[in-house]
């Protein structure tokens, strides 16, 4: 009882100083102005910011949120950089056969393990394979398998987090368990046992991994609905006879679009991981189809000897994730430029 | 069921329907503990046992402090939240149970104007999307229409009606109330519930959004429930005003009358306790101080919720044998019902407070 | 006003804070953000001196430029802060924050953000003592138990042992004051400090720090947007108006007396008890940006008294006798007969 007590007590004070604080402005001048809080203890008050974000706001800023967050990801040199690095390589998958005169599965016995060349940039394999062509299309199903995963995880994930947050009450709770249950399992055990029953077809993989990536997502969708329900402007929704449809997918969920699209782009980066992985334990998708994963399982005995058929493989990887993971960083800042984790 | 009784009608309304009437209404937010199985282990009693009635065309005020209900009670009038208990009628019609499309066309009647203009408008849509918002529900007009209603009403709150495609973001607070203002005209309702519509705005741009409020309700013959923490803007805005403690109304008087004769000692207190800008007369005002918080609604005090705080049962309590602890037994006991005082005033009080307790008799303005 | 103008409108006795020609611009991406423009004040040792401003006024900024929460690496300030002789802005940042601790203490609207709220709030103005004196844990607890009885917490053991969280708003102010206290002042800052509070909770709060003002023989600076707060309780006040004083005076001055057009406006827009239900007179429009200032006087696009040079030249703050001064081109018998028409004044 006493726990409760106090619980309810905080809530409420957390609630009173929500209110009296109002929400904040989403104006840059903001955290410089915040910056200066740099007294232990002590923090500029955030009347201030607001003090100093109303008289600069005042009938200027028409900008849209989505203008604003443009402007600072922008800013985010890395994720820039990322951004142009990832249209490349995506550019270069898709237009494969423009940029080799092999194809994937074009064996030349008379020469394989060759190193790179002008004529075979990463080399060959065993079976004289142009291993350059072999990435390129390894890229184009594991860069499919990433963003479909990411894709499908979120819609099921931000749905059920959306739901869960919103309604509340036995509802939440049940659907926060089985999202629970869903954390709690081994998954690549789960997984191997999936793609064995399912099989190894781009398909069957997609599907495998989302049911795995969700539930992420989830939680995100619905700490923010959680706490983006009580807003006033959910109320005046339901006051003007909004359907709890409407309310969930018109009003609420365009702001929480910046923690889900962050949410989703690490999303991509993660599922590109996990189809290697799988892929490279040989659960994943099969050869002669080649990913990524699968050119480094096949690789894998002749890392010595043929170092290149790792290495390129792995490279792409690499710069693929990475820049995803920039990509989401400038995301998250250019959404959230306070830091605070919430979308309002 | 709550001891209660009504407020009186005033007595230019006797015989009048009026347009709210509410009944006991209770509103309790249950306590829960557990992960799994989760269990009911307290309420907070938000709303107590409140009746009042509203009448078509005045402005009813509720003052008090935070954690009093006064928010929970216009919520449940909005029919935002489901009264634990009591009922709620809407010119005579029972409501309280309404659903779907019935509680729907009733929506059309009622609107609410919020206290945070920072947090009641969705910073994702448009003002335009956000005050044509409820004619899209309620389908009210074709959609071509919709856009000469909305710049229709964007200047009747004084809003440039070309800004219709401007984000929240580019208003100021006080723009931003107007917008609330406007979304709420937008169907013509009968009642408009103010919940602090002016408490985050400046004194300069408060006077501005009242003055407007004011302007709208003659035009369209509105009924305001108008609640604030600050009884002087109440005061201003209202022709009766209720006083809020602990989810229970514990005085509630027409016009000046609350003002001049607060009879609660709770009222007593807010009265002296507001800032008064005029030097002078802030030197002649009595002080009552009150000792300590509110308790919390949780576990609210036993008899008058008051007692806890109360200067007056000491006073009292004083003269009382056995009273020695500075609580009068009849207010640790006893949960005194609303009574009759002057005209058309009730308190809920054992011992009211004596006409002069507040204001100074001579007041030579 | 310059520091001299403080003295020829009579503020008189040992001053305390001078400032003269504060200005403080934020640049940000939308352009320099005139925030504090050119401010002159003064603060007499013992007094309190209220600061009314609405929003975006410059008031707050004002003040933590003063105690250095506003720095020059994030603003370009000029102008000086004169603490007892130092010119607080050529103070190096050890020293200053020396002064800041021992000498200038502020409190905020919100206790929650300034107090840590994973600790208890006994070790925390124990803290206080521990960084700035030499004393032992336990005196240093001793003391900050004392100063919780001080500022009216009752069973003041007990809840020193308790964190932030559990205390009421009004109760963690009492410890927020307890903390700024803790080293006896001789400034403290208070902005906004009851504004998140409920009127009953506020009016034992501003007694509170009346009485610790005595006690302690502080001055203090009560910056707040509401005119009835500094009406109880300030000796002298400054009104501010998008980054300027534009009217100082004693209370009398302000309430009775005034000679600005924006504080006649701010008394005209709040409504009061006992005078029933008036037409409130809003000041129309709403407060410049401060990127673009309007030219001239900043207040002439709201003023209905505005004529010819209101637009072009800005009105210098000007002492109309010994304790008041008003930054506005009218002519001072042409503001007396407008007050005594048109401003609400009970008296």
């Amino acid at each position: 009882m006493p726990d409760a007590t106090e619980e309810f007590q905080r809530r409420q004070a957390l609630k009173e100083e929500a209110k009296a604080e109002g929400s904040l402005h989403d104006i840059p001048l903001q955290r410089e102005v915040a910056a200066a809080a740099d007294v232990p203890g002590a923090q500029l008050p955030p009347g201030v910011d607001r003090e100093l974000a109303d008289a600069a706001g005042a009938g200027i800023v028409i900008a849209s949120q989505r203008e604003l967050a443009w402007r600072r990801f922008k800013k985010h040199k890395a994720a820039m950089v990322s951004g142009v690095v990832l249209i490349i390589i995506i550019i270069g998958s898709l237009a494969a056969p423009l940029l080799t005169s092999y194809t994937f599965s074009e064996t030349d016995v008379t020469s394989p393990l060759q190193g790179p060349s002008m004529k075979h940039y990463f080399g060959t394999d065993t079976l004289g394979r142009d291993a350059f062509t072999r990435v390129l299309y390894g890229g184009r199903i594991s860069l499919l398998v990433g963003f479909a995963v990411a894709i499908i995880a979120t819609v099921i994930g931000a749905t059920i987090g959306a739901i869960a947050g919103y309604y509340g009450g036995w509802l939440d709770n049940l659907l926060m368990r089985v999202t629970d249950l869903f954390l709690s399992v081994p998954f690549l055990v789960v997984l191997i046992l999936g793609s064995l029953l399912l099989g190894p077809g781009v398909l069957d993989t997609v599907i495998i991994l989302s049911l795995f990536f969700w539930m992420y997502d989830a939680r995100i969708v619905r700490g923010i609905y959680l706490s983006m329900k009580e807003k006033e402007f959910v109320e005046a929704a339901r006051a003007s006879g909004a359907s709890n449809r409407r309310i969930i997918f018109r009003e609420m969920l365009p702001n929480a679009m910046g923690p889900i699209i962050v949410a989703s782009t690490l999303a991509v980066a993660a599922a590109i991981l996990t189809e290697s992985v799988l892929s490279f334990l040989g659960y994943g998708i099969q050869p002669p189809t080649p990913t990524w994963g699968n050119l480094l399982d096949d690789a894998r005995n002749l890392a010595v000897s043929a170092p290149w058929l790792i290495l390129f493989p792995g490279i792409a990887i690499l710069i693929t994730v990475l820049c995803v993971n920039y990509i989401g960083d400038g995301l998250r800042d250019a959404f959230d430029p306070q830091g605070q984790g919430k979308s309002l | 069921m709550s001891s209660v009784v009504p407020a009186p009608t005033p007595t230019s309304r006797v015989g009048q329907t009026p347009l709210v009437r509410l009944e006991g209404i209770k509103k309790h937010f249950p306590i829960t503990r557990g992960v799994i199985f989760q269990k009911q282990i307290g309420a907070v009693h938000a709303v107590d046992g409140v009746d009042l009635e509203i009448f078509p065309g005045e402005t009813l005020g509720l003052v008090g402090e935070t954690g009093c209900g006064k928010s929970t009670l216009a919520r449940v009038v909005m029919r935002l939240h489901d009264a634990t208990e009591g009922r709620m009628f809407f010119e005579g019609r029972d409501v309280t149970d309404l659903k779907g499309k019935e509680l729907r066309t009733l929506r059309r009647d009622m609107q609410m104007v919020f206290q945070d203009p920072f947090a009641s408008l969705n910073p994702r849509k448009t003002v335009g999307a956000i005050i044509g918002e409820q004619l899209v529900i309620q389908k009210a007009m074709s959609r071509d229409k919709i856009k000469g209603r909305v710049q229709e009403l964007m200047e009747l709150v004084g809003l440039n009606p070309e800004h219709y495609n401007r984000y929240p973001m580019a208003f100021s607070g006080g723009q931003r109330q107007r917008v609330g203002v406007a979304r709420s005209l937008a169907l013509q309702p009968k009642l408009i519930v103010c919940d602090e519509p002016v408490s985050a705005l400046d004194v300069s741009i408060q006077a501005q959004i009242l003055n407007l409020l004011e302007d709208l309700q003659k035009e369209f013959n509105l009924t305001y429930l108008f609640i604030a923490h600050d009884l002087a803007v109440v005061r201003h805005m209202s022709d009766r005003v209720g006083v809020m403690y602990l989810g229970k109304i514990v005085e509630m008087a027409e016009g000046d009358t609350l003002y001049e004769t607060p009879k609660h000692p709770y009222t007593g207190a807010l009265l002296s306790s507001v800032p008064v800008p005029d030097p002078n007369l802030a030197a002649r005002k009595k002080r009552i101080v009150l000792e300590g918080d509110v308790p919390s609604p949780i576990d609210p005090p036993s008899g008058c919720r008051f007692h806890p705080r109360c200067p007056q049962t000491r006073a009292f309590a004083a003269r009382e044998p056995g009273g020695g602890d500075g609580i009068h037994p009849r207010c640790r006991e006893e949960d005194p019902p609303l009574k009759p005082q002057h005209p058309g005033q009730v308190a809920a009080c054992h011992f009211p407070l004596d006409d002069h307790a507040v204001v100074a008799e001579d007041e030579d303005g | 006003m310059t520091a001299q103008a403080a003295r020829d409108v009579g503020v008189t006795g040992a001053m305390l804070l001078e400032l003269d020609s504060l200005n403080v611009r934020f640049p940000t991406e939308d352009g320099v953000v005139r925030a504090v423009g050119g401010v002159s004040l003064a603060v007499r040792e013992g007094e309190t001196l209220g600061v009314v401003g609405e929003s975006g006024s410059g008031k707050s900024v004002t003040f933590l430029t003063v105690l250095g929460l506003v720095t020059k690496a994030q603003a370009d300030i000029s102008g000086t802060i004169d603490f007892r002789g130092q010119d607080l802005l050529q103070q190096p940042e050890d020293e200053l924050r020396s002064i800041r601790g021992n000498d200038i203490a502020m409190i905020f609207q919100d206790p929650l953000t300034a107090l840590n709220p994973v600790l208890r709030v006994g070790d925390q103005i124990a803290e206080v003592f521990l960084a700035h004196q030499k004393m032992s844990k336990a005196e240093a607890m001793a003391q900050s138990v004392e100063l919780l009885d001080l500022v009216g917490i009752p069973k003041p053991k007990e809840r020193s042992r308790q964190y932030p969280h559990e205390f009421s708003g009004g109760m963690r102010q009492r410890a927020m004051i307890a903390m700024a206290l803790a080293l006896k002042p001789a400034l403290l800052i208070a902005d906004e400090p009851t504004t998140a509070l409920d009127v009953t909770v506020q009016a034992q709060i501003l007694e509170l720090i009346d009485r610790m003002k005595d006690e302690f023989g502080m001055s203090v600076v009560l910056i707040t947007h509401d005119l009835g707060v500094v009406a109880e309780h300030c000796d002298s006040i400054a009104v501010m108006y998008a980054g300027k004083v534009i009217e100082y005076g004693d209370r009398d001055d302000i309430y009775y007396r005034s000679e600005h057009p924006y504080t006649w406006g701010l008394l005209n827009s709040i409504p009061r008890l006992g005078e029933g239900a008036d037409r409130l007179e809003p000041i129309r429009g709403l407060p410049p940006s401060l990127i673009n200032l309007p030219p001239g006087c900043s207040f002439h696009p709201r003023c209905p008294y505005r004529f010819e040079p209101c637009d072009k030249e800005i009105p210098a703050l000007l002492p109309s006798d010994g304790h008041h001064a008003s930054a506005c081109h009218l002519p001072l018998e042409e503001k007396q007969r407008i007050f005594s028409e048109r401003v609400v004044a009970t008296g």
